[in-house]
């Protein structure tokens, strides 16, 4: 575990893998719910936490470089359900790259657990892990100007659902009719970092 | 009969609701948002005899026009520009009194860049995760006004003591942002480290409420390979892969991609705000006051 300065009262805990993010995330949010830890904004990553608006940076940089990384990915707090049509136009692209059936990614997908590791891009957009290794996909060489709300997508290792419309590059598998963000909405996201997360096929669509 | 409304004569090129933005809120990819130019803004809110947290408008370059249903006290500060109401002169950075039904326009900036609009009362739309700030980044938030456009107001304060006239810094001739390295310094050459506090930048037109961005000698990047996303804080000196320095302001993205090589010092952020297209940038190194020699 690394501890990086950002600017007078931020700091950047970098680890080496995306499930360590997710652990030592975790264990943040416990220690601020139990109130040792007084931060405005704790926000995972990839392979990062970056904790901001610290009170004693100085002090919880040598706390957290003492300290270990806990081992065990904590259970997720609640599981949301995402309905899903596997019907996106680079179904036949991601199967090629898993080098399957279409109808074989659908049912990978909707057997998966996935949780949120992060979130960015959009308000309500969460980067979903859980699909194994193997079944990475590029970005679209070309972005698309314009992909639709609800879009159920993969880049990389993530699966993303567009909260809303707009420009994006990831590959598009299926559609949701859920609204993910909604501000009028308590809570407005749906999706938040250690939400677990399951797509369940809509009853008639093609699996 | 009491009309609590602000209707927009004038919208100008691009005037936005701010208040003190929605921060906490980072790890769902919601900005902080809120006026640029905070000081400012704080300003005006005292001199329309209005709590810190009121709602004002944020111009760009060339002010707007407004005409309230019912008679206000408005306070414009930030960049200095000429006021008037109803084609009169009227005083820029200290109360004035306006008449239901009369114009009061706030003309073009004679140097900086945000004016800030406080009106009595308070600009009174629904708020959104806790505030009323436009983020134009992600679409929170009330749209930027257009001509026509009806805002609601707030109930002003009854007999609070407004201060009448406060000092205010001019626009900077030349931007010195005073800043720590990091947390990616060491993805950049130690020449690239050197030139981004040795030379002078300019601040770029392509500048906006997400970034300021600069032109200037690009910084070269001691490693190739991509940096996964991590989350951003405001001041961020971000290098996207054009090698120019960019400094994100309240409507930053909340994680990013590109690595952050320093960050600047918040307090010199409202002069960033005020810094016009082609403005000198200095960024200055300076030791962190807390962490130095603790770590990194």
């Amino acid at each position: 575990m690394r501890v990086l300065p950002v600017g007078e009262d931020a700091l950047l805990v970098e680890v080496s893998s995306g499930d360590e993010a997710q652990a030592l995330h975790a264990e943040l949010l416990r220690r601020r719910a139990e109130g040792s830890l007084p931060v405005g904004e704790i926000v995972p990553a990839a392979r990062t936490v970056l904790l901001d608006g610290l009170s004693d940076p100085v002090r919880l940089a040598a706390e957290l470089t003492a300290g270990e990384v806990p081992p065990v990915l904590p259970r997720a707090r609640e599981t949301v359900e995402i309905p899903v049509r596997y019907d996106g136009p680079d179904l036949a692209d991601v199967a090629a790259h898993w080098g399957v059936p279409a109808r074989e990614v659908a049912r990978v997908h909707a057997d998966t657990e996935f949780r949120v590791a992060f979130c960015g891009f959009a308000p309500g957009f969460g980067y979903l892990t859980g699909l194994p290794a193997r079944y990475d996909v590029p970005r679209r060489a070309t972005p698309r100007t314009t992909v639709p709300a609800g879009s159920v997508a993969l880049a990389g290792p993530y699966t993303g659902v567009y909260p809303r419309s707009s420009p994006g590059g990831w590959q598009l598998i299926g559609t949701t009719d859920l609204v993910l963000w909604d501000h009028a909405r308590v809570p407005a996201a749906l999706l938040s970092p250690g939400t677990r997360v399951r797509f369940v096929p809509v009853p008639g669509s093609a699996v | 009969m009491t009309d609590r409304a602000l209707a927009v004569v004038r919208a100008g090129a691009l005037t936005t609701v701010q208040d003190r933005g929605r921060p906490g809120h980072a790890h769902l990819g919601v900005p902080r948002s809120g006026a640029l130019d905070g000081p400012a803004a704080a300003l005006a809110n005292r001199l329309a005899g209005n709590p810190p947290d009121a709602a004002v408008l944020e111009t760009t370059l060339d002010g707007c026009s407004l005409r309230p249903r019912s008679t206000v006290t408005v306070a414009v500060t930030g960049a200095p520009c000429p006021v008037t109401v109803d084609g009169r002169p009227a005083a820029w950075g200290a109360p004035v009194r306006v008449r239901a039904g009369s114009v009061l326009d706030v003309g073009a900036a004679v140097s900086g860049v945000r004016a800030y609009v406080a009106v009595s009362g308070g600009v009174a739309v629904e708020p959104v995760l806790g505030s009323r700030s436009t983020d134009l980044l992600s679409g929170l938030g009330p749209a930027p006004l257009t001509d026509g456009a009806v805002l609601p107001l707030g109930a002003p304060r009854e007999g609070h003591a407004r201060v009448d006239v406060a000092p205010q810094p001019a626009p900077p001739d030349e931007l010195v942002l005073r800043v720590t390295p990091g947390p990616r310094d060491d993805w950049f050459t130690p020449a690239a480290v050197r030139l981004l506090t040795s030379r002078t930048y300019h601040v770029s037109p392509a500048s906006n409420r997400i970034g300021l961005r600069t032109t200037g000698p690009a910084l070269e990047r001691a490693r190739r390979d991509e940096l996964p996303s991590e989350g951003m804080v405001l001041g961020s000196v971000q290098v996207p892969p054009d090698g120019t320095p960019v400094v994100f302001l309240a409507d930053h993205p909340t994680t990013g991609g590109y690595p952050v090589i320093a960050v600047v010092h918040p307090a010199d952020l409202p002069a960033a705000a005020q810094a016009r297209p082609g403005t000198p940038v200095r960024f200055v190194a300076v030791r962190r006051r807390h962490l130095s020699g603790v770590i990194g």
